[in-house]
């Protein structure tokens, strides 16, 4: 958080029919729709979340991510940051408060993955989701499905990812968690992150620009991971793979997908970091196992589809 | 009930489609293994096939991967398609297919 880029804020995803979508956000995942507006866009958000919404849910002619916003500490920090992107050679857009219902002004730009990301400040604080602020139970009655906890990270697929690293890293302060290199130091995957989290956001070389391979929720327990398993079995949903482990971060997992196709992660667990802490390296040879800790073997499907 | 039939000449594979499914749900349930499965939503086109015969009901399907030219000629989302009558269907190399590969073969 060294440069005031705090957490990841909001992910704005496009879908091919919105209720079938808001369905499964909140009927199975167990977000919680809180907001729509005049453009027809949904909000929703997980439950221990402070802030109204995380996840924006836009109907499109083809499914994807538009972009995926960080939480910045302050307005000043938010006026330097902006400062330091366009120092670097980044062309950044202003995107005006209220463009987002009850979020603040934005700062809009694209890396050379071909992602776009945001910076904002501010967004209506609504509180955890069905507790009170003092003496707060420990979970709220009245969840749905996996009773997702927090919307976590994305994953992008895309090429160029030293130039990626460069912005994330030397503008916006992340520290490179967990890595994948080639034998000649190639590096073609970077988790980074801004916290003692094991990634606030991650990369894997791609040749396609701007694909989105997931966005991940977070979980308490293997047995939510489990849970969710079942859950996806009942309501007949599109999996991926899992439930299983990944080498790369060591976080227990399952993938399946939203019924346009968007890649889903829930899991738990996970490595942590302090400062102190290096990179933790895996060689591009045991990618199987860096993936999936269990099979030990590259699934096409979870490498090549993306949306 | 019988159902219909899909046949792929590509691969010379047959199976029987149930009122209401996708042909990719009835090739997945009946274990054949004759087109890609990917997302299963009609986002990323990793189940495009060519429909050379028969008449079928198309759900939502990306436009990237399944433009409306693209439909007119059968070129369609084995996800997304709801036979109406027996079908004849092909596989098509894709252009994503090829760029995936070029990932693959980097990550190993």
């Amino acid at each position: 958080m060294k440069k005031g880029v705090m957490r990841p804020g909001h992910v704005q995803i496009r879908v091919l029919d919105l209720e079938e979508a808001v369905k499964h956000y909140t009927d199975l995942m167990g977000l919680i729709e809180t907001d729509r507006d005049d453009q027809g866009r949904v909000y929703l958000k997980a439950w221990t979340e402070v802030d109204k919404f995380s996840v924006v849910l836009r109907e499109a002619d083809e499914p994807g991510c538009d972009f995926m916003g960080f939480k910045v500490v302050d307005e000043a920090a938010l006026v330097q940051l902006e400062k330091d992107l366009v120092d670097f050679g980044v062309d950044v857009e202003r995107i005006p408060e209220g463009d987002l219902k009850d979020c603040g002004r934005r700062i809009r730009f694209s890396v050379p993955s071909g992602h776009a990301f945001e910076l904002y400040t501010d967004k209506l604080y609504t509180g955890k989701w069905g507790v009170t602020e003092v003496n707060p139970e420990a979970w709220p009655r009245g969840l749905e499905g996996m009773k997702a906890v927090r919307f976590d990270h994305c994953l992008f697929y895309g090429p160029e990812l030293a130039a990626t690293y460069d912005i994330f890293v030397n503008v916006l302060g992340f520290y490179l968690s967990e890595q994948v290199l080639e034998g000649d130091g190639t590096r073609i995957a970077q988790f980074l992150s801004l916290s003692t989290k094991a990634h606030d956001i991650a990369f894997i070389h791609h040749e396609e620009m701007g694909k989105f391979h997931h966005a991940s929720f977070y979980l308490e327990t293997w047995e939510d991971v489990l849970r969710a398993a079942d859950l996806i079995s009942m309501t007949d949903t599109s999996i991926d793979i899992g439930p299983t482990r990944h080498g790369l971060t060591h976080g227990q997992t399952i993938y399946f997908f939203d019924p346009s196709g968007n890649r889903n992660e829930v899991f738990c667990g996970g490595d942590y970091n302090y400062p102190d802490h290096k990179p933790v390296t895996w060689q591009a040879e045991q990618l199987g196992k860096a993936i999936f800790y269990h099979d030990r073997v590259l699934n096409e499907r979870f490498m090549t589809v993306l949306t | 009930m019988v159902g219909l039939q899909v046949y792929n000449r590509t691969t010379g594979d047959h199976f029987t489609c149930q009122d209401g499914q996708s042909v990719l749900k009835a090739m997945e349930q009946q274990g054949v293994k004759c087109v890609p499965v990917g997302c299963r939503g009609g986002g990323c086109g990793f189940c495009k096939i060519r429909v050379v015969e028969g008449e079928f009901e198309c759900g939502k399907m990306s436009r990237r991967h399944a433009p409306p030219e693209a439909i007119e000629k059968g070129e369609v989302l084995a996800c997304r398609i709801y036979p109406l009558t027996d079908l004849t269907i092909e596989c098509i190399p894709l252009p994503e297919r090829t760029l995936a590969k070029q990932t693959t073969k980097l990550l190993r």
